[in-house]
């Protein structure tokens, strides 16, 4: 799988621009917002991986990313645990907890899954509400300090945490890319096209659900840990139903099943929203209305109409 | 004497009242086409459904070579060398015909997520070798020519053939064929007779469920004769011609060619 | 005794209210096929019509909700002409995701209009009623007596008029109903026009009973579906049957064992329902 040269150049640039950024703008609120787009998008990439080319709607994405941030979180807060073993073992967690969820809701399909998974949503932001002891309940978690230093490299300045998000937003772009051009996400892709014919030609589709569903959960969960660690602190609303659906709308403004999509979608959404905070209340209000019309006349979101254009423009 | 490649015993396949398949026995020995006909609602498409796996019978047992395969989920089945085709041909219209062959290959893989990410010799070397076999097969069925076309953009034979080439990818010992002429021309039609001769002269033995009789009169070594779940006849295209009960129960009602 | 009484009586009024509300989803799951995740949203509006009614307008309890009906009624057929209508032939993940805006958008223009605070809703039946020692306000009265009522009257709309049967028809085939000449877009317009007003009947009827705000039909949505797994997609009966029998269990539960636990029995019967049964309890395997 070569990339054709124009392409290569065209990463190349948008990764130059990613590292130039925060040299470039100094305005430390834009730099912040923009990392957490990034680690949003390494979530809504997640969502993408079940949705786009598994073809299955989880509505239990924004409960995992939750789950991330807490586990995270609690480590690092309470347990004074290091970032560099909190983040993995988060991920790990996340990535645990959506195989036992899996086992259950992936006996569903369809219309049953997303019911079956919202509901997970909801119970996961009940738990965490209620378990006070461990997760502050209500008020959330606070005093999550920021990753310790490597040697000489530290982490407490936004410029810092901004490389160390950029970082793991490029490794997720990179694994979904690999996973995508090689034959597990061919296998995903089948599944999705038709679980019948996938299955007469040797596919196990229940496992083929399963491993989609556990990498879906793993990057929500390492999504949701850099967001805590990054925000220093987290609280039920960052699992909550309403969090999966911005993630939701992020992907298909963006475009599902494209490599860009996710990060496009969820940049443009994120900035615009800082744009009009001025009518920060009217947000929900406005963008249900444009994922109803994403939906009707643009399913495939903005990667879908960059496919429209002829194609020397993207050569 | 060796076990038959398929043997199906006593197979029964009920819902709730309704018998569906009931109490057939039926040998597809290796080599050979073998047809199962009837009138609609014979329960033809149930048997197939039961012998890749997609049913579990309610009665009776279904062995492959001589082991018992009852129950089994349909990718162990066609990990065992049976493939299959539907009425509808279930492709990705969106995708490349190539690409929807590709993944035919999958089950003789081994590469898994590590695999894709680090993009170890073992993906690619598996990769370039599904695409290979996926292309000798297309070109097996006739289609390579189509390889780069969207499946969606082919015509309904060509897609007859493509979803016999993603069967015949996987190099199955065992082809069942769900009504493969179906919505097809008589001159196509002799076209796919032939590509199912084909298969059958490789050395895949071939077991097909077809309305079309003259297609199915013109392939097969043996017929088995459906009506209403019950097996009623069995024989050579000439036998089951003069056979009394078929004609009463089958040909003589309403003409399907 | 009388406590098992009185928790009861509490149980079938909230069940009253449950049944409607799954009817609603259960009837647009039979000719869409999709879950309507914005249903909830029609039962949060259903009841801010009626406490606008009753507090701006001054509105009696019955005109209140009259008016409720009749804008939830509008409300469902607009979200079917104009959404829904328009992604026929697409997969169902389409419409699952435009239900989502949907209920985002109801939800967020809620939040706009009356804010995040709780409203309390006036009734004018605040009395209470004492039988065999059991304390009833009037208004669960209402609530169950007006519950029953409108399910009677779906009833005889189901099985005794024309558009009724052509909504049953559709429900179990589609395509057939095309072929004998059911305008199928007009039933789906209706079903949905029909499922808004039940939410508004329902949202009515508990807004006196519990507080009103934007969310509100977050959780019941969630209760709706697992009655409607529990008694079958599409089916009439088994949402009936099913929003009283979780309500009676959650009541009881909520009295004898504890607050907690009531609040789980939904979801436990949800994952216990699709694990046993993956498509649900009364519909037939694949």
């Amino acid at each position: 799988m070569r990339l054709p040269p124009a392409r290569g150049v065209a990463l190349s640039l948008l990764l130059l621009t990613a590292i130039l950024f925060p040299l470039l703008v100094d305005n430390p609120y834009l730099v912040s917002v923009v990392i957490t787009a990034y680690v949003t998008a390494i979530a809504v990439y997640g969502l993408d991986v079940m949705l786009g080319y598994t073809g299955e709607l989880s509505l239990a994405q924004g409960g995992f990313f939750g789950i991330g941030g807490y586990s995270a979180g609690i480590l690092m807060a309470t347990y004074e645990v290091s970032f560099w073993i909190a983040l993995p073992a988060a991920v790990v967690m996340t990535a645990a907890l959506g195989y036992v969820i899996g086992l259950a809701a992936l006996r569903t399909r369809g219309d049953y899954f997303a019911i079956f998974t919202l509901a997970v949503g909801v119970m996961i932001v009940i738990i965490i509400e209620r378990w006070e002891g461990v997760t502050g309940g209500t008020d959330g978690l606070i005093g999550i300090p920021p990753p310790s230093s490597i040697g000489p490299l530290r982490f407490d300045s936004l410029t810092a945490q901004y490389y160390l998000v950029l970082f793991f937003l490029v490794l997720t772009i990179y694994v979904v890319w690999s996973l995508v051009n090689s034959l597990v996400g061919r296998t995903f892709v089948a599944v999705r096209n038709s679980e019948e014919l996938a299955r007469a030609v040797g596919i196990d589709a229940g496992k083929t659900h399963q491993l989609s569903f556990v990498i879906s959960a793993a990057l929500a969960g390492l999504g949701g840990a850099l967001y805590a660690v990054f925000l220093g602190y987290i609280g039920p609303a960052m699992g909550g139903v309403q969090m999966t659906f911005m993630m939701l709308v992020y992907l298909m403004i963006g475009g599902v099943a494209s490599l860009a999509g996710p990060l496009v979608g969820t940049l443009l959404v994120t900035g615009l929203m800082q744009f009009l905070q001025a009518f920060a209340e009217y947000q929900m209000m406005a963008l249900g209305p444009i994922l109803v019309v994403v939906i009707i006349f643009f399913p495939k979101g903005l990667a879908g109409l960059a496919k429209l254009l002829p194609e020397r423009w993207r050569r | 004497m060796s076990a038959p490649l398929l043997r199906v015993e006593h197979l029964g396949m009920h819902f709730g009242g309704l018998k569906a398949v009931d109490d057939v026995d039926l040998d597809v020995p290796e080599g050979e086409i073998t047809a199962v006909i009837g009138p609609n609602g014979a329960g033809k498409s149930t048997f197939f459904n039961v012998v890749s796996g997609f049913c579990t019978p309610t009665t009776g047992r279904v062995a492959l070579n001589g082991v018992d395969v009852t129950g089994l989920a349909p990718h162990r089945i066609a990990r065992l060398g049976v493939a299959r085709t539907f009425q509808t041909t279930k492709l990705f219209p969106e995708a490349e015909v190539l690409d929807n062959v590709i993944i035919g290959r999958r089950q003789h893989t081994k590469s898994n997520v590590l695999d894709a990410i680090l993009r170890t010799k073992r993906l690619r070397t598996e990769a370039a070798e599904c695409r290979e076999r996926a292309r000798q097969a297309l070109e097996f069925a006739g289609v390579l020519h189509l390889e780069a076309l969207p499946v969606g953009s082919i015509p309904q034979e060509a897609r007859k053939r493509v979803a016999i080439a993603l069967a015949l990818v996987a190099e199955p010992q065992l082809l069942l064929l769900d009504e493969p002429a179906a919505g097809i021309n008589e001159e196509e039609t002799s076209g796919l007779t032939a590509l199912i001769r084909k298969v059958v002269e490789s050395g895949i033995a071939v077991c097909l469920v077809e309305h079309k009789m003259r297609m199915v009169m013109d392939l097969s070594d043996r017929i088995v004769v459906l009506n209403q779940g019950k097996k009623i006849a069995e024989g050579t295209p000439e036998e089951i011609r003069g056979d009394p009960t078929v004609i009463d129960a089958y040909l003589g009602g309403s003409s399907h060619a | 005794m009388t406590l098992f009484l009185q928790q009861f009586v509490n149980g079938i009024a909230l069940g009253s209210v449950y049944s409607l509300v799954a009817l609603g989803l259960t009837l647009v799951y039979g000719v869409l096929k999709v879950p309507n995740f914005a249903h909830g949203a029609l039962y949060m509006a259903g009841a801010y019509v009626s406490y606008v009614m009753l507090t701006s307008f001054g509105a009696s309890y019955i005109v209140a909700m009259a008016v409720s009906v009749v804008v939830l009624a509008v409300l469902g057929g607009s979200m079917e002409w104009l959404v829904f209508r328009r992604l026929e032939g697409k997969t169902p993940v389409h419409s699952m995701i435009a239900a989502l805006g949907l209920l985002f958008f109801m939800e967020g223009t809620a939040d706009v209009i009356w804010g995040p605070t709780f409203r309390q809703v006036p009734t004018p039946f605040d009395g209470v009623v004492t039988l065999l020692g059991v304390n009833i306000t009037e208004q669960r009265i209402l609530v169950i007596v007006a519950a029953v009522v409108t399910m009677v009257g779906l009833y005889l709309l189901l099985k005794r008029t024309l558009v009724g049967m052509s909504i049953e028809a559709m429900a179990q085939d589609r395509e057939g109903a095309l072929l004998v000449g059911i305008d199928t877009r007009r039933v789906a317009l209706l079903t949905f026009a029909i499922s808004g007003a039940l939410a508004a009947v329902a949202g009515s009827l508990i807004a006196p009973l519990l507080l009103v705000f934007p969310n509100m039909g977050e959780l019941i949505i969630l209760k709706a579906f697992v009655i409607v797994i529990l008694g079958g997609m599409g089916s009439v009966p088994g949402a009936i049957l099913g929003g009283y029998l979780l309500a009676l269990a959650e009541t009881m539960a909520g009295t004898y064992v504890s607050f907690a636990f009531s609040e789980l029995i939904a979801f436990g019967l949800l994952v216990l329902v699709l694990v046993i049964r993956p498509t649900g309890l009364f519909q037939k395997g694949v």
